[in-house]
């Protein structure tokens, strides 16, 4: 309803303004002054209304504006046609409404100033006195802006044409500034216009209007003859003083804003501790760090596009002053939250980082000066600090690119005693993040020690933290970076890489039972990688007591995958085992590689109950073992024999078979040749032949001719047969093999067994084989059989 | 028909020419019937002098008992409606009795007049000065003619010229602080002052400056006072807030001002005043009265 009224105001007043423009414009046209002048005034009078809102009264505004441009260029011709200026000057101040009266005033000022008849200085100051007459605030907000405008383009050729002419400078000057002051407190004080009630939406007004104000600032800035002399000792200080006297927030948060924008970086740079100086004056809920960002990032980028200008940022120590301002500031506002003021020293490290890049003390200044903040707010609890506090600490590592830079930063750890739990964990993740994207390699124990630091939030659980919630998927994947990171930490030097290796594990064991399972294969890998390092390196040139000798770190290794088992991973505890034997099997350490079997052994019968998990785990022994040299013969025959035990042991015959068949080739290593026992070979073979027919047997009893199970394996025990024939196993006779190929035959016939594609490659490969030429056919020769055409 | 036009004209036509006529100025008066004329302007001790023509219509002969020229000062109350108080008054004779055949022409004048008082035209009041002609007949009645003439009369700056600067208020609600730059203004001149509000407390609307004038006819009890506002000037627009300056530009000019009259004749007085008015958002009036002198200054160019 309000803004109804709003309209009808508006287009009543538009229609007076149509109106009497158009007597305005015959007047003009028959050049009758005097009515030109009346008409003018009734036109400008509709100005004078209270009804409209801002947003109207502009529209209003700028109709009325646009006729007056006709008035003055008419004001022009008269003073052409030999009508004094000086006494139009004094006609249009007959007028009785001041309103109309100024802008009259204005408009044939304008004309005055251009004609030079007159120093235009006092015109100047005159109208910019003048206009203090109107005291309402949008009223006067209008016409102060109209006197800008319309005096604007006229400024900068006088102080040009003046140039040499200091005081006529500095009153031009002085116009804009006082102008600028006067508007600013008109602007202030339209907040205690009206109800309390319709506050919220005064506000709302009033930004509308800021740009009245700030154009002001604006004409400064494009000012000839302003020079950073000028710019230090009278214009900074004068709106400064006007920015902070005005105490009101709207105000001050704009128009630093606009300070920081409008003026040129060099008289920033120049007059930091001035600017600065203000920030700690302004109002408390004044958003300073929105005004501070806003410089830094500006002076950032001034930086960086010009390489000139660094040396200033030096001179004129560019950081310790902002470093101080800042302090000042959040000293001054006392209520500023935890999240305020991290989010001023968050801009100020990115300050630092763009322009000081090289100066780590510089960043670890800042990093300590928010420490100093932060311990007097305690822990951040909060979201938003929070976040600002994530990004801060993120700024220098996205800036470095570089872990290792980082840990040189002694307040970084500090800060992040200052999270909670969640953020440090976030915290974390992001570091290790880095690490991994720019692959960033960790050379030293103490960095990795320093590091693992300040991971500890992926590394461990905190006391006392209860993340029930925790999604497990996240948690793998978290695990997962530190896995990876693992493989980061890496030093050529053998002795210092070994040393990194204990730092590690020392870090990783505290992990608990959720992620040792995820982190000790990492570990375990990157140890091994050493290992094989320092065999690769074939002459230990430390001496025994150094700590990077294989063995010890297989002692290591050997403690460290224990913890497994005691996690319930026993299934990953014997596959680390394995590979530890293996890598002891490589450096020859027969005791320790027994050790490790030992071990897996243990884990096999205490540990692993599945039967599906026992196959595979027997599989893995079978497979490691096979590949041991190391051992002699004795305790070869105890490991090989309980292996072969834990085959017969599986629960399901055709497992059974197939482990026993696999165990056979335990007693046969191709290289190796007191590994060759034959017999042995055909005697594991045999039993598993035997364990297949009773397969056999039970599957025709219990399910009549379906299965085919057996038959399959029949062709496996055959192909195991044809492969120790072929590496020269003499007790592999062709009888045997006849035999058994008989009775697939024999079995093939009762059923379909649907083993029929393998059991033709089988015989296509023999086939082959029997036609190569050189050795492998004799051996072939040896199996006469006919097979079923 | 021509006896009978005769009988209803007068029967003689007088005009009277002033010798300076031309090049003299004319200044507006207003007559009774609110006609502007355009009347020749003097000032005291200057010599009024011309010539008087008296056509008789159509070569017709006219007696009489002679022929003088007065010059009259006059105030004339309009309350006490048709009577005038002759301040001044001079005389000269032109010509014995005789009789009047064809135009015949008089040369008169009066030198050094001494006019003390200016032309005024006020709403209960009027001061003026006239010319008058009178061909004395006997029995057909004297033929008269007036000519009205303005007089204004300059006078130096006043050697001592103070600031009018008062504070003004009401306890813990206004408080004001006003200055205007001189006390005594030519009708020309421009009034500068300065307003300073040193306490607000109610909401202003705007602020006027008014000129008033305060004309006092009559003595003792029969006096009758009149005042008129000629002019009513915004100063200000909007609420002002504490330590705020406003500035008071008045030009005197575009307004119909006289100089201060202080008494004349014992007959009336006209006196100024500067009435500063300002006014709150529910309309009320605060306002601050100042008598100002205003006298007229010799003009450089005239």
């Amino acid at each position: 309803m309000i803004a109804d009224d709003d309209e009808k105001w508006l287009a009543a007043a538009m229609t007076a303004v149509k109106q009497n423009a158009f007597y305005m414009q015959r007047a003009i046209d028959s050049n009758n002054l005097k009515d030109a002048l009346k008409f003018s005034a009734q036109m400008l009078s509709e100005l004078r209304t209270s009804k409209l809102s801002p947003h109207k009264y502009y529209e209003l505004y700028m109709r009325v504006f646009n006729e007056l441009g006709t008035l003055e260029i008419f004001f022009k011709e008269e003073t052409g046609r030999g009508c004094s200026i000086a006494e139009l000057y004094e006609l249009v101040q007959h007028a009785g409404n001041i309103l109309p009266r100024l802008y009259l005033l204005c408009t044939i000022g304008s004309v005055y100033i251009k004609s030079k008849d007159v120093t235009t200085t006092d015109i100047l100051k005159d109208l910019v006195e003048m206009c203090r007459a109107v005291q309402h605030p949008l009223r006067g907000l209008f016409l102060r802006s109209y006197l800008a405008q319309v005096t604007r383009d006229k400024l900068p050729s006088i102080v040009s044409e003046l140039e040499g002419d200091g005081d006529a400078q500095m009153n031009a000057l002085e116009f804009v500034l006082q102008n600028f002051t006067e508007m600013n407190k008109l602007w202030v004080r339209m907040q205690h216009q009206g109800s309390s009630r319709e506050k919220e939406k005064r506000e709302k007004e009033r930004n509308e209007l800021r740009d009245l104000v700030g154009k002001n600032l604006h004409v400064l800035s494009q000012l000839e003859g302003v020079d950073l002399g000028i710019y230090r000792d009278t214009v900074l200080p004068r709106i400064l003083e006007q920015v902070v006297n005005c105490k009101d927030e709207l105000a001050q948060c704009y128009l630093m804003d606009c300070i920081i924008q409008v003026f040129p970086d060099d008289f920033h740079l120049q007059t930091l501790d001035v600017l600065l100086g203000a920030c700690p004056q302004l109002q408390p809920s004044v958003d300073i760090k929105t005004v501070l960002s806003g410089l830094m990032e500006r002076l950032s980028n001034y930086a960086a596009s010009s390489v000139e200008a660094l040396p200033n940022f030096l001179q004129v120590e560019a950081f310790s002053k902002f470093n101080y301002a800042i302090g000042k500031v959040v000293e001054a506002q006392v209520d500023l939250p935890a999240a305020g003021s991290v989010t001023l020293y968050l801009f100020l490290l990115k300050f630092t980082l763009h322009v000081y890049s090289d100066r780590l003390d510089y960043v670890d200044q800042v990093l300590g000066s928010c420490v100093t903040q932060l311990s007097a707010t305690g822990k951040l609890c909060d979201d938003k600090a929070a976040k600002q506090i994530v990004a801060f600490l993120s700024a220098p590592l996205e800036k470095y690119n570089n872990v290792v830079t980082i840990l040189k930063l002694t307040n970084f750890p500090r800060v992040m005693e200052y999270l909670d739990h969640e953020t440090n964990k976030a915290m974390a993740i992001i570091i290790v993040q880095s690490v991994l994207k720019n692959n960033t390699h960790i050379s030293t124990a103490d960095e990795v020690d320093a590091f693992f630091e300040l991971a500890k939030g992926l590394i461990k659980d905190f006391d006392g933290a209860i993340d029930n919630e925790i999604d497990e998927e996240d948690f793998q994947e978290e695990q997962n970076f530190v896995a990876r990171l693992v493989h980061n930490l890496y030093n050529d030097d053998p002795e210092e890489m070994s040393k990194i290796i204990f730092t590690v594990r020392k870090h990783i064991l505290t992990g608990g039972p959720k992620r040792l399972p995820l982190t000790i294969p990492a570990l375990v890998f990157s140890a091994l990688k050493l290992i094989r390092r320092l065999r690769g390196g074939d002459e230990n040139p430390f001496g025994d007591d150094s700590s990077a000798t294989p063995k010890r770190i297989l002692q290591l290794l050997s403690e460290t995958v224990e913890a497994l088992s005691d996690v319930s991973a026993p299934d990953l505890a014997l596959r680390l085992y394995l590979q530890c034997a293996q890598a002891a099997n490589d450096c020859e350490l027969e005791t320790v590689t027994y050790e490790f079997f030992t071990k897996a052994y243990l884990l096999y019968e205490e540990e692993i109950s599945d039967s599906k998990a026992q196959i595979t785990a027997l599989r893995l022994i079978i497979g490691t073992l096979q590949r041991m040299r190391v051992f002699n013969v004795e305790n070869r025959d105890i490991l090989t024999h309980k292996a072969t035990g834990y085959s017969a042991r599986l629960l399901r015959k055709p497992d059974q078979c197939r482990a026993v068949y696999e165990c056979a080739h335990l007693f046969w290593a191709d290289e190796c040749e007191n590994l060759k026992d034959g017999e042995r070979v055909v005697l594991c073979l045999k039993r598993a032949q035997r364990i297949a027919d009773a397969v056999q047997k039970m599957t025709n009893a219990s399910r009549g001719t379906s299965s085919t199970g057996s038959v399959a394996l029949y062709v496996e025990l055959l192909n195991k047969y044809l492969y120790f024939l072929e590496k020269g196993n003499t007790k592999v006779t062709g009888d045997t093999i006849k035999s058994l190929a008989e009775l697939i035959r024999s079995e093939t016939k009762k059923v379909e067994s649907g083993a029929e594609s393998f059991i033709n490659s089988t015989l296509r490969y023999i086939e082959f084989q029997r036609q190569q030429d050189g050795g492998m056919s004799e051996k072939y020769e040896k199996i006469k059989m006919e097979w079923f055409e | 028909m021509n006896f009978l036009l005769g009988a209803f004209k007068p029967a003689c036509n007088i005009s009277i020419t002033f010798t300076d006529g031309k090049n003299r100025k004319q200044v507006p008066i207003k007559k009774d019937n609110g006609q502007i004329l355009m009347n020749p302007l003097f000032q005291s001790q200057e010599t009024i002098a011309g010539k008087i023509h008296i056509d008789s219509y159509q070569g017709k002969k006219v007696e009489h008992n002679g022929v003088k020229v007065e010059l009259l000062g006059q105030i004339e109350m309009y309350f006490d409606r048709g009577n005038f108080y002759d301040f001044t008054s001079l005389v000269r004779e032109l010509d014995v009795p005789g009789e009047i055949y064809e135009r015949k022409t008089y040369p008169f004048e009066f030198s050094s007049v001494e006019m003390p008082y200016e032309t005024y035209n006020g709403v209960n009041v009027r001061l003026r000065y006239v010319l008058k002609v009178t061909v004395t007949r006997g029995y057909a009645g004297s033929i008269v003619e007036y000519q009205d003439f303005v007089v204004r009369n300059y006078v130096p700056p006043p050697p001592i010229n103070n600031s009018i600067k008062m504070e003004v208020g009401i306890e813990d609600c206004l408080h004001i602080e006003f200055e205007y730059n001189k006390s005594k203004y030519h009708l020309k001149d421009v009034i500068l002052g300065k307003i300073y509000f040193l306490l607000v407390r109610i909401k202003i609307k705007n602020m006027d400056l008014e000129i008033r004038r305060r004309e006092s006819t009559g003595a003792g009890a029969n006096t009758h006072v009149e005042t008129e506002t000629l002019a009513k000037f915004e100063l200000m627009d909007g609420a002002p807030v504490r330590g705020e300056s406003i500035p008071v530009r008045v030009f005197l000019t575009p307004y119909d001002l006289t100089p201060t009259h202080t008494n004349i004749n014992n007959k009336f007085s006209v006196k100024y005043y500067l009435n500063l008015v300002l006014v709150d958002e529910e309309d009320r009036r605060y306002f601050k009265q100042q008598e100002i002198t205003l006298y007229r200054l010799k003009e450089e160019t005239s």
